[in-house]
């Protein structure tokens, strides 16, 4: 019996443990995008919308830079004076800080992931003993 | 032992909190301009796609209390100034003439004088001359701590008209 119910504790730690890895991978990719797009908005500085116009129904919008006051026409393509709605990647909606700290802090120092893991072990190993402690 | 993972959870229940107790707030507050100076030329614009474009010069009085739209999840405001208006080639238009950043902690009264637009007010064509209707508004964007950005339009807009005639003198 305690043989049995050792495994059912370790299968199902894994399959939190997975869920687990998949959530975090999720908000990795989710924080890196948001902090780009914070980023966009709030490095202290100007509009990128200058010009929109409305023409027989479809919309025509001239962008400029951050930084400086002349229109991006010289980064469009040869001939193209306007952008369409379909050339706008996207729009800044929001603002999550940090979010992304501590993927960034396991980056710079590998030290964190050790600990990281070592945390789950340390909880699986708990968890596993305070099972079989009880049989 | 660790903590990485509390630290993850405590810092989404700020965020989340920090976000719900402000989103929901009406950032609009009245705002006062007045236009001193309207000039238009007929000049090449060298980016664009015809020959010759009008240029519009307008000189204006903004007049704001910024107060209540701060808190403390306001980073800061972005205030854009749009000049509205229609022509026969293009039924809208919306022109950003001049910006500014306010800061939390800077001064929120904004009284600013004799402002010459900080962008080219290019029309799209020759569209602007005896234009009798732009509108200009000021709007701005809330940059919080975390949240979302609205964008809020203030109550309060100007309407201008451009001359019949193009100006030839040089100077603006």
């Amino acid at each position: 019996m305690l043989s049995l119910d050792f495994l059912d504790d370790v299968r199902r730690m894994n399959k939190r443990q997975l869920y687990y890895q998949v959530l975090n991978f999720g908000m990795i990719v989710s924080s890196a995008l948001m902090i780009w797009k914070g980023l966009m908005v709030v490095t202290g500085s100007e509009s990128p919308i200058v010009v929109v116009l409305r023409e027989n129904g479809d919309i025509k919008f001239l962008t400029k830079g951050d930084n400086n006051s002349v229109d991006d026409r010289g980064l469009y393509k040869q001939g193209q004076h306007w952008l369409e709605k379909k050339d706008v990647v996207g729009r800044a909606r929001g603002f999550v800080p940090y979010i992304g700290i501590v993927t960034i802090l396991m980056n710079d120092y590998p030290k964190f992931k050790v600990c990281n893991v070592s945390c789950l072990n340390d909880e699986l190993f708990n968890a596993v003993r305070e099972h079989t402690s009880l049989l | 032992m660790c903590t990485n993972r509390h630290y993850n959870s405590v810092m989404a229940a700020l965020t989340f909190g920090c976000f719900i107790t402000t989103a929901f707030k009406d950032r609009s507050i009245p705002v006062d301009i007045h236009v001193s100076k309207v000039m238009i030329k007929n000049v090449d614009d060298f980016t664009g796609p015809r020959e010759r474009s009008d240029l519009g010069f307008v000189t204006f009085d903004i007049s704001a209390n910024l107060q209540p739209i701060f808190d403390w999840n306001v980073k800061e405001l972005f205030l854009y100034l749009t000049a509205e208006y229609s022509t026969k080639s293009n039924a809208l238009n919306q022109v950003v003439l001049w910006d500014k950043i306010v800061l939390r902690g800077d001064n929120t009264k904004l009284n600013l004088r004799d402002v010459k637009s900080k962008y080219f007010f290019f029309d799209d064509g020759n569209g602007l001359r005896s234009n009798k209707n732009i509108t200009l508004t000021l709007s701005w964007n809330v940059v919080p701590n975390a949240g979302i950005l609205p964008l809020v339009m203030g109550s309060g807009h100007k309407s201008l008209a451009f001359p019949e005639s193009y100006e030839t003198a040089k100077s603006y």
